[in-house]
């Protein structure tokens, strides 16, 4: 069999059965989903608690619009004053109590509703309040001026600037984001994918060191096909690991909405008929810009991104781990390959997002070490073919230098021991 | 005889330093050589191209009258100074692993791996882990995976090194037993004496250069001082060296003996062994008689005075 094969299949076999692999693939979805249920049940026992409210309403108006509910409770106390009130709320130890006093005009009233309670209320339980005394006023406001509270609403218009390019191509604020998204998930994908498969082939490549077997192998197989053997052999690894997370977020989370999505319907209950339908709207209006993004583009470009960036910095972190003897010597040499990485995420993070054909964003998406993350990003907002290709022609170039120079520190770091080199020594081996 | 591995003119340097100048050297074929050096001379680097992990700066290598290439790496067994074992991986994965690199069949690999777990008493051993072996067991691993695809040249670097005194003769035996039916076997050592009685032929390596080989009996011969050991049981030694000092070059030695007798080394110069028998006869009774051979590294240590 082939030595490139045989020595990526060991890796890739090695690599999934070991047991901390193994730990990470199953756990970490658990862990997710797991923190994601937590997160949403505490917050629905939260919001699930009744908060019982004594209502001191002087003005009396507000009878009917203070409604208990299932979550708030509401009290009217009528014959006491604001004191007497405070004590009793106090003593009873309910949530808190709202004051209306009574006032001449409206203007006035807005502005001396108090509300008592023993800390800071919950800000959603003074937005509810607020709501409903202010929808009062501005009805009691219009009915005070004469006019008709239905025909006003009707003169209500909504505005939405549309977006269009130059060529024709409709887009929107929602399809900003949306693209934003998706540049943003591609990128962030392959920045974790660079970084922990990376370790992994370094880790690899220096346990082979450790373990002195690293002489034998190099007898029968070039150490040029030994490295490409373990970027391919940890790549795979890595793919497997990534859809077997997404296979179980997928099920796991249908699993946990399944469970939680009927007691979730109380909240969506509380939305009005007016709210659904906008919210219908937006997803419509979604799903329809997700289908006019460069799809096709977008998903070919992000295999040559990712495959491409992923093997420059993989054959990177296979020269470090030749170079050194364990992983604590590695840190110095880890600075110059991740100050690329950081620089590429926050560039397409900040600048990107400001600016997404700006200088800064367009020359950082051909410098190969920070195109991956970053022409990924500026994608979505349509970048010229040719201007792709260009950048995936660098990258692949870069890579095969970077390969070449990597090969040549890994088959002389590989044999040499008990040496804490340093970068001029790794200067020294690329002439040997 | 047909030298299995030709090597000529090979210079090597790392940088400053010179690891290897202009060192030619003849492999026989079916011999057992030994390649005979202090650390850091230069032996590990030569075998590093022979296996062609490193290429020379200069100079070129035959193996079978042919300039080396991949594909006699399947012809070459190593076993390096520094070796190891995958300590996560079963041994008989990795025996399996190491047989397919070297260009073996998955299931020949496995029945010669099997056969030779079998023979050399570690069969049990197929499914555990590397890192639950003793090392002696690990190393009579290493050494099937070195020698398991059957290669026309075995190399062995520091071959004793590590290994109990049981084990190093069970693995002895094995590798002449391989020398026997045919393969060429080289060993590279800086204990010279280790490998000595197993040689036919002989390296020396010194300071980046080979300064000395060919057959070791022919090389013995070459340096031969005509110097005899004597034991000689007498009343009166001191009384014995004078008349003896009288006639012959003598220095005081020792080796092992029951009695209290006088030992000296006596150089023999122009005259023969008898003559010298019949002198020494009369002045006591002879206990110990016989030619000082020098060691490989009396050889060496010589020749590098002479340089």
């Amino acid at each position: 069999m082939n030595h490139l094969l045989l020595v990526t299949k060991r890796e890739y076999i090695n690599r999934v059965r070991n047991k901390a692999f193994v730990i990470m693939t199953f756990l970490s979805p658990l862990l997710m989903i797991g923190m994601a249920a937590l997160v949403g049940f505490l917050s629905y026992k939260n919001s699930d608690t009744e908060r019982h409210i004594n209502i001191l309403d002087e003005s009396n108006l507000f009878k009917s619009e203070l409604v208990s509910t299932e979550r708030y409770k509401y009290t009217f106390l009528t014959d006491v004053d604001l004191s007497e009130a405070k004590t009793l709320t106090e003593e009873s130890d309910l949530y808190g109590l709202l004051y209306i006093p009574k006032s001449e005009n409206l203007e006035d009233l807005s502005r001396k509703v108090e509300f008592y309670s023993e800390g800071t209320p919950s800000l959603s339980v003074i937005e509810q309040i607020e709501r409903v005394i202010e929808n009062k006023i501005n009805l009691l406001k219009i009915q005070e001026e004469g006019l008709d509270a239905d025909y006003l609403a009707s003169l209500q218009i909504d505005v939405n600037v549309r977006l269009e390019s130059f060529k024709g191509q409709e887009s929107s604020k929602l399809a900003s984001t949306l693209k934003l998204a998706f540049g943003g998930l591609a990128g962030y994908l392959l920045f974790m994918f660079i970084i922990i498969y990376g370790n992994m082939i370094m880790r690899s490549v220096i346990e082979e060191k450790s373990s002195r077997i690293i002489e034998v192998i190099v007898s029968s197989v070039s150490p040029m096909k030994l490295l490409l053997g373990k970027v391919f052999g940890t790549a795979l690894a890595g793919i497997t690991q990534f859809a077997i997370w997404v296979i179980l977020l997928v099920v796991l989370g249908g699993v946990a909405s399944s469970v939680f999505g009927v007691e979730s319907t109380p909240m969506q209950s509380e939305m009005s008929i007016e709210q659904a339908s906008q919210f219908a709207d937006v997803i419509q209006i979604g799903i329809a810009e997700i289908q006019q993004l460069p799809l096709l583009n977008l998903f070919v470009m992000f295999l040559f991104f990712f495959i491409g960036g992923y093997l420059l910095y993989a054959s990177l972190y296979a020269a470090i781990g030749a170079a050194v003897d364990n992983d604590a010597d590695s840190q110095q040499f880890m600075m110059p390959i991740l100050m690329p990485l950081m620089i590429s995420v926050y560039v397409g993070f900040f600048t990107v997002i400001e600016e997404p054909h700006g200088v800064i964003s367009k020359i950082f998406s051909y410098i190969p070490f920070t195109s991956p993350v970053v022409m990924l990003m500026r994608i979505p907002f349509g970048v010229p073919i040719w201007a792709q290709l260009l950048s995936v022609f660098i990258l692949f170039g870069t890579f095969i230098l970077v390969l070449w120079f990597a090969a040549k520190i890994y088959r002389v770091g590989i044999l040499v021991y008990g040496k804490k080199p340093s970068y001029k020594d790794l200067l020294k081996w690329m002439k040997y | 005889m047909n030298p299995i591995l030709d090597i000529k003119n090979i210079s090597k340097s790392y940088g400053e330093h010179q690891a290897l100048n202009n060192v030619s050297l003849q492999v026989p074929e079916g011999s057992v050589f030994g390649l005979l050096g202090p650390n850091g001379a230069g032996k590990t680097s030569l075998l590093r191209i022979v296996n062609q992990i490193i290429l020379p700066d200069t100079g070129e290598v035959l193996f079978d009258n042919q300039p080396l290439k991949k594909l006699h790496i399947q012809d070459i067994g190593y076993m390096p100074e520094e070796r190891g074992l995958y300590k996560s991986m079963k041994v008989g994965e990795q025996a399996v692993y190491l047989a397919q690199l070297k260009g073996m069949e998955k299931s020949v690999a496995i029945e010669k791996l099997k056969f030779w777990f079998k023979k050399l008493g570690i069969a049990e051993w197929w499914d555990k882990k590397i890192q639950e072996l003793s090392k002696g067991m690990a190393q009579k691993v290493q050494f099937i995976v070195t020698v398991v695809h059957e290669p026309k040249l075995l190399i062995f670097d520091e071959p004793f090194s590590g290994f109990d005194p049981i084990n190093a003769q069970v693995i002895r035996d094995e590798i002449l037993e391989l020398s026997n039916k045919g393969a060429t076997i080289i060993f590279s050592t800086h204990r010279m004496e280790s490998v000595e009685e197993l040689c036919e032929y002989i390296a020396l390596i010194n300071k980046s250069r080979c300064i000395l080989q060919g057959k070791l009996i022919d090389i013995k011969r070459n340096f031969r001082t005509n110097t005899f050991r004597l034991g000689l049981l007498t009343d009166n030694p001191s009384h014995a060296k004078e008349i003896i000092e009288q006639s012959y070059t003598t220095t005081i030695t020792d080796f092992k003996s029951i009695d209290e007798e006088l030992k000296l080394e006596i150089q023999l110069g122009e005259g023969n062994t008898n003559e010298l028998l019949s002198f020494v006869s009369q002045l006591g009774r002879i206990t110990h008689f016989e030619e000082v051979i020098p060691s490989a590294s009396d050889i060496f240590i010589q020749t590098v005075k002479n340089n």
